[in-house]
């Protein structure tokens, strides 16, 4: 509804407005006379009415009026044989390439994604994102002035800016998926919700379905991921708690994502998160997977996943010799990673210095929980 | 809608290219003033022509030098009329310092 409004009225703060009237109306109407037979259009008739009312009272003041179309061009919102759900363009997608327009500050496109696509109230958001109302507030303000000022269009990018732009609104989606993986599962879940209206509404992308897949494969382990505060690894997860039904249907959306010819970043994260819950696993094969993902990448992360990987696949000593030619100092599951293989490899005391590296750079009480235990072990 | 577009590069990285390059760069250049939405723009001489006026309790005080001192300076500007953010960064995107290590910093203008 909002999508259909800002395109129409080409402006946040009025669309907002104009829903919020419209709702209104409808609470006020729709007890006594019933609900109207298409509730839905209903309302973006009624609320684009009020708008157009309320703008035409603002420019009479200024003197304006000329400027506006004759009323007899708009649809009389009491009058329901006039409207069907044919009549209302489906503008979500504008909005959502408006959202997720990288002329934004990054917190911001997040921010008013969830707030217009998502309809999350402001205060919601804040709560997700741990901070307080008012800077929510005023990030999602400063995010819809500068659409405003700076001419930021209510349009399907051409088709030489798509490519980046897609990837933009891909990112948005899966850094709101990784907000909720840390435990907030209604941002997750609200992810994967924003990632199908992006699969309905630009069906041959294959990337968006394999972010999908991606999100939704991973969603559905959140059970067994955490035993009380604890992270529990993939090897040790109990597969009972798996949404067995989700990792099929995410399966599907990935089958669908190589089938239009995705070969990106998420369709391979994807193919991994689904090898992955197959029993028993194929290392090997994840490796490849990971070979394939650094190769487009150039992370060293993924060669560090890569590397786990080889050791599942039963090389451990090949994973050291990957493993130690990353400069990855500074990151905590480096030295983890590497312990973890000096240990296979019956190095204890060697081991144990990685472990104790880890440790220090350790932020949260569940990872060093993990480490400490690790090192008792050995 | 009016823009903006201030051109940051560093100084003479024109000269140091090859001829050819340079050539071509000219002619990008010329294009991008002849684009039609185009309405007005100029090429500054270099940084080391600029002088800063500052006015403090009556008195005009100049400085030698640009008024920040970074490696990459403003060079020129190009004033161009677009329906919206995406045309003009399209232009901004063609423009050749971007492809040196300059940025071109986008802003609409107040409108008059």
């Amino acid at each position: 509804m909002l999508a259909s409004l800002v395109g129409f009225l080409g402006d946040f703060d009025k669309a907002e407005d104009a829903a919020q009237e419209a709702f209104a109306i409808a609470a006020e109407r729709w007890p006594a006379s019933g609900l109207p037979p298409n509730p839905g259009a209903w309302l973006v008739t009624t609320a684009r009415n009020r708008a157009i009312d309320r703008i035409r009272r603002e420019r009479t003041l200024a003197g304006k009026i000329h400027l506006l179309p004759a009323p007899e061009a708009v649809m009389d919102e009491f009058d329901d044989s006039a409207i069907d759900d044919s009549a209302i363009k489906d503008e979500r997608l504008e909005l959502i390439f408006t959202c997720c327009h990288p002329a934004l500050p990054l917190d911001g496109q997040v921010a008013l994604t969830l707030r217009a696509l998502g309809g999350l109230e402001t205060a919601e958001i804040a709560r997700a994102f741990l901070v307080s109302e008012e800077t929510m507030k005023r990030r999602l303000t400063r995010a819809k002035t500068k659409i405003k000022a700076t001419g930021i269009p209510f349009a399907v990018p051409g088709a030489h800016l798509l490519p980046d732009r897609v990837d933009a609104v891909l990112a948005v989606i899966y850094l709101i998926y990784n907000e909720g993986y840390s435990g907030r599962g209604d941002l997750g879940a609200e992810a994967i919700r924003l990632g199908r209206v992006l699969v309905a509404l630009m069906p041959d992308e294959p990337e968006a379905h394999g972010l999908v897949a991606l999100m939704m494969i991973h969603h559905a382990r959140r059970r067994a991921r955490f035993s009380g505060e604890d992270l529990v690894l993939l090897d040790d997860q109990d597969r009972s708690l798996w949404d067995m039904p989700q990792i099929a249907a995410g399966r599907a959306v990935l089958d669908r994502a190589i089938a239009l010819g995705g070969r990106g970043a998420y369709v391979i994260q994807a193919a991994i998160a689904s090898v992955q819950t197959a029993e028993p696993i194929d290392w090997p094969q994840v490796a490849e997977l990971y070979r394939r993902l650094a190769d487009l990448t150039g992370s060293a992360v993924v060669e560090l996943n890569r590397a786990a990987a080889l050791a599942q696949a039963g090389d451990p000593a090949a994973a050291l010799r990957t493993v130690d030619r990353l400069d990855l100092d500074g990151y905590l599951y480096f030295h983890s990673t590497r312990g973890e293989l000096l240990r296979r490899l019956g190095r204890d005391a060697e081991a144990r210095a990685a472990y104790g590296r880890a440790l220090e750079l350790a932020t949260t009480t569940p990872e060093r929980r993990f480490l400490t235990r690790r090192l008792d072990q050995l | 809608m009016q823009y903006a577009l201030m051109i940051y590069a560093e100084p003479g990285y024109a000269e140091t290219l090859p001829q050819a390059e340079r050539e071509a760069v000219l002619a990008e250049f010329a294009e991008l003033l002849n684009d039609p939405r185009c309405v007005a723009s100029a090429q500054l001489q270099p940084a080391e022509t600029a002088t800063c006026v500052r006015v403090a309790g009556g008195r005009t005080l100049m400085t030698d030098g640009p008024f920040a001192d970074t490696k990459e300076v403003l060079g020129g500007l190009f004033l161009l009329e677009a329906a919206n953010l995406d045309e003009v960064l399209e232009v901004a995107a063609r423009v050749p310092a971007t492809r040196f290590g300059g940025v071109v910093e986008v802003r609409p203008v107040v409108a008059r």
